[in-house]
């Protein structure tokens, strides 16, 4: 049988499953005092839509899970860009900036001059990110709420956006090889496992949340602007 | 069937294409993958995929400003031997910079032999990975690092282009970093250059 989680199944249940679903469900605005429910359930109580929620758990969690035409057409974008914002959330306000705290006591035995020159790469990387979740919260949710109220907004089409959506993996795994190979030995190591596992726990989000974002945001959205004309 | 060395043709001239493949397929040594008819980016990420050893490439395909840089561009794309079709529009300096080149009247036994040829030259020493960066391409990565572009690189160090992509291509398959900024913090930690020199 293949893998794939249905709205019959608790919370608990597919967070045993694959725990970091947690973030997902969180992301999406639902406590983890639900996790008794099943996932319909706790999506009624919250006002999601359970095709979509359910969809988000399955791409997140089995790559091999490819959305079809029809799981596009039935999701429910709002509850998409609320997810997308929530991870977005997440990302600046916590993970971060706990990377951000780790690295820093990691370090702390390298010497100013090295310590300041991986902080400063650190740094840059972060913002560029901050600026890319920027990008899509000011330019492209709002966008797509326009559509959602029947305007069509003139200079700009969510090809665009697909267009100009970068990666921003490059950076995060340069970040990895060098903690992982590079570091001096001053560096304790069991800090540096503990930070390796913050950089691939964040690699393997982003990278879920770009899929969510080029293949189900940006088709639906485009579903929407066909409707519109 | 193995050990047929496969290759993809990217050639505009329908009929220069299917002659081209049928001399190479007669050989019994390359077999032709695909065959491109330009050079667009639906091309490009097909030809990513398929990583052929052997591409033969009409420089016509590409605008006449960015036939000197075709060479490079495909480097960027799959390790493939690159060797160009003479022929009219194509000068000999452009020729120069490709791994060889084959002419419309060339038989098919010179064919066969130049793409060999060019086979057995290419460089072997981008092979292993993980391993210690060579003095050459410990000098690009200073380079690099101090914010140099391959242009200023390959005229500061009297090298072509072409061969500072292979080191750099090199740099990153040992030590497992792509971005520059990785690689200026990789120098760093490895003492091949200091704060000031930023």
């Amino acid at each position: 049988m293949k893998d794939i989680f249905t709205p019959d199944m608790r919370l608990s249940d597919m967070i045993d499953m694959n725990y970091s679903l947690m973030q997902v469900i969180s992301r999406m605005g639902m406590g983890l005092g639900l996790a008794g429910m099943s996932a319909g359930e706790a999506c009624r109580q919250c006002g999601l839509d359970t095709h979509t929620f359910m969809l988000v758990c399955n791409v997140y969690s089995f790559p091999e899970y490819v959305p079809s035409q029809e799981d596009i057409a039935a999701v429910d974008i709002s509850d998409i860009v609320r997810y997308l914002r929530g991870s977005h959330a997440y990302y600046t306000g916590r993970a971060l900036s706990n990377l951000e705290s780790s690295f820093n006591c990691l370090l702390e035995p390298c010497g100013d001059g090295r310590k300041a020159a991986i902080m400063k790469f650190f740094v840059d990387y972060k913002s560029e990110l901050e600026k890319h979740f920027a990008r899509e919260e000011n330019e492209v949710f709002p966008y797509i709420e326009a559509l959602q109220n029947g305007r069509r907004p003139e200079g700009y089409s969510i090809d665009q956006f697909e267009e100009h959506h970068e990666s921003v993996d490059e950076k995060l795994e340069d970040m990895k090889n060098i903690v992982m190979k590079y570091l001096p030995s001053e560096c304790d190591s069991q800090m540096r496992m503990w930070v390796l596992v913050s950089v691939y726990g964040l690699r393997d989000d982003l990278r879920r949340h770009t899929y969510v974002e080029d293949n189900i945001l940006v088709p639906a959205v485009r579903n929407l602007e066909n409707d519109g004309e | 069937m193995e050990n047929r060395k496969s290759v993809a043709l990217i050639v505009p001239s329908d009929i220069v294409a299917r002659g081209l493949g049928s001399i190479l397929e007669e050989s019994g040594e390359f077999h032709v993958e695909e065959v491109f008819h330009d050079f667009s980016k639906a091309a490009e990420s097909r030809l990513r995929g398929l990583d052929p050893d052997v591409v033969v490439i009409d420089p016509v395909v590409l605008d006449f400003k960015s036939r000197r840089e075709g060479r490079n561009m495909l480097l960027d794309i799959c390790d493939s031997i690159v060797i160009a079709l003479d022929g009219p529009g194509v000068t000999e300096d452009v020729l120069k910079l490709y791994d060889g080149s084959v002419s419309l009247y060339d038989r098919q036994a010179d064919l066969v032999r130049k793409l060999h040829g060019a086979l057995d030259t290419k460089q072997p020493e981008a092979v292993s990975d993980g391993g210690e960066l060579s003095a050459r391409e410990k000098e690009i990565l200073v380079c690099v690092a101090k914010g140099m572009l391959n242009k200023e690189i390959a005229d500061k160090l009297n090298l072509s282009i072409y061969t500072v992509i292979t080191h750099r291509k090199n740099i990153t398959r040992k030590t497992g970093i792509k971005t520059v900024a990785g690689l200026t913090v990789y120098a760093l930690l490895n003492n091949l250059i200091d704060m000031n020199s930023l």
